[in-house]
């Protein structure tokens, strides 16, 4: 069973086709790259498979759930976490992890347990008292990825989760993606880094709503006859 | 020679009496560079831009913006400078036309009389010259923004991160435009936390945490990094992280794309068959081992991790 299958999925706004009859499959504990052009229908797409929006046409099944009639079950095994820091600034580390995973309905006794192996994991267990406004950028990141990933999600969506990270943090962000992935979990994740784009086991590239290339980033590098990822994003954007 | 455009010195800013955003900034802009503010969120960028444009009073320091005190002069220097914030700030309710008609207004400027310099960017949304400014694509609110910040021909043109969350075949397009913005005499300051994009100025300024970590041209940073730098590709780039804390040379190993760089602190006679040994003990699997040249982005790694 694949963990994300999108089939001919199709939104439109009025006359205007957002997403345009996508099609792809996301095997479980991949790492799949969402790329596209801003405005290429990314968001609207991600919206869709996360049980937010519901499609003019065509279907998806998320970890084996269909977004047209099972949204409640959709959400609640998947995580999601974008670009905009969307954590409680005036919450300390540990009441924000505690309030999603009660929102999640984790035994209160578990869910203790958690919160302090995740700290440990992103080596912030010395600020589980302090408040989220306090902690610089980088880290809070990474605190919204571990509490998307609280409630052990079998599939999480990263919309941009490194946009305006220093290059340092942006690695040891993606330490933690390989780590959760190693655990079996699927990751979708956007961004414009085209660095990042390689460190994914697939990448699609969206255009106009349409998915128009899909595969390793080798074999895209090999199809489009270039040495990096934004050559084959510039080569195929210029077309 | 040359005059400074902008001259900063011991600039120091705190919010709320205990957010330190700014710490003893010195730095000269000269007149007609593009000069590069390179950093990652939350390292003082917009502070710096919003103090520098007359919006925000330092709580120490000296600021000058063309011999103009930043402080004293503020009405002067906002004759003369070009702002486009990192947030769009247009009126969304005017269309493209009426935009620019505002600020050509405000300004007591004229548009035809500086046509030439906005006409390759008005150009191409001029199409769309009738749309509410709120409807347009991200691209093009952009370069609306753009022409509104430049109606008025300022002779230093603010720009707080116009490429983030770009994709890269806009974010191209944006520096092609800056260039062009260059070639009329006009000084531009722009950030970005994109590294690769400091390359397209004559001279950027590393900020990290409040603090400045250095200015130079791309390249002297370049020729000045001090670890001998290789890369190679493997199949294992990310569990290579775990293996590598128990490296025993001097060395710092980080992904880079589709390939692994390490720059090594040693003599590399010895440390290279060393480094090979250690991979082959603990069954790494890699091609081969080539020297290369470092980016800015290794370069701001090195600064940053040596200065911890």
């Amino acid at each position: 069973m694949f963990s994300i299958e999108a089939n001919q999925l199709t939104k439109q706004f009025g006359t205007f086709t957002a997403v345009d009859h996508i099609s792809f499959q996301v095997n479980e504990g991949e790492i799949f790259g969402f790329l596209g052009a801003n405005g290429a229908g990314k968001t609207t797409a991600i919206k869709m498979m996360s049980g937010l929006l519901l499609p003019t046409s065509g279907t998806a099944m998320i970890a084996g759930f269909d977004i047209r009639t099972q949204s409640k079950l959709i959400k609640r095994n998947i995580g999601y976490m974008s670009q905009k820091f969307s954590l409680y600034g005036d919450l300390t580390v540990f009441e924000n992890m505690q309030l999603f995973g009660t929102i999640y309905k984790i035994p209160r006794k578990e869910l203790k347990d958690r919160i302090m192996n995740s700290l440990r994991e992103l080596d912030m267990e010395k600020q589980a008292d302090t408040l989220v406004d306090s902690i610089p950028l980088g880290w809070k990141q990474k605190l919204a990825f571990a509490t998307a990933i609280l409630h052990r999600p079998k599939i999480v969506f990263l919309d941009e989760p490194t946009s305006g990270v220093d290059p340092i943090v942006r690695r040891e962000f993606w330490k933690l993606i390989y780590l959760a992935a190693s655990k079996g979990v699927t990751i979708l994740v956007t961004t414009h880094y085209m660095d990042e784009a390689e460190y994914c086991n697939r990448i699609s590239i969206m255009s106009e709503g349409q998915i128009k290339l899909i595969g390793t980033p080798d074999e895209l590098k090999k199809k489009m006859e270039v040495n990096t990822i934004n050559d084959v994003f510039v080569k195929f954007v210029k077309r | 020679m040359s005059v400074s455009a902008i001259s900063i010195k011991g600039v120091n800013k705190t919010y709320e009496g205990k957010i330190e955003a700014l710490k003893d900034i010195n730095l000269d802009v000269e007149e007609g560079e593009v000069f590069g503010l390179v950093g990652p969120d939350g390292a003082g960028k917009s502070t710096l831009f919003n103090i520098l444009t007359t919006l925000l009073l330092p709580d120490s320091g000296q600021i000058k913006v063309f011999l103009m005190d930043a402080v004293r002069d503020y009405k002067s220097i906002r004759q003369i400078i070009g702002y486009l914030p990192g947030t769009f700030s247009l009126y969304p309710d005017l269309s493209v036309q009426e935009n620019l008609d505002f600020f050509a207004v405000m300004y007591k400027s004229d548009i035809e009389e500086n046509m030439s310099l906005i006409e390759p960017i008005w150009k191409q949304i001029s199409p769309f010259k009738d749309r509410k400014a709120g409807k347009l694509s991200g691209g093009m609110k952009q370069k609306l923004a753009l022409c509104c910040a430049l109606i008025h021909r300022p002779s230093i043109l603010f720009l707080d991160e116009p490429t983030t969350g770009v994709d890269p075949v806009s974010r191209k397009e944006f520096w092609d435009i800056l260039k062009s913005i260059r070639q009329q005499n006009i000084t531009v300051v722009v950030s970005t936390p994109y590294m690769d994009e400091a390359t397209r100025c004559d001279r950027i300024a590393l900020i990290q945490d409040g603090r400045i970590i250095g200015i130079n041209p791309p390249q002297t940073f370049i020729n000045n990094f001090k670890g001998k730098l290789y890369t190679f590709k493997s199949e294992n780039i990310f569990s290579l992280l775990k293996v590598m804390e128990q490296c025993p040379l001097n060395c710092n190993y980080y992904p880079y794309g589709e390939h692994c760089h390490v720059a090594f602190y040693e003599d590399m006679q010895e440390a290279l068959p060393k480094f090979e040994a250690f991979l082959q003990e603990h069954h790494q699997t890699y091609e081969t081992i080539t020297p290369i040249d470092p980016s800015v982005e290794d370069c701001f790694i090195e600064i940053v991790t040596h200065s911890n």
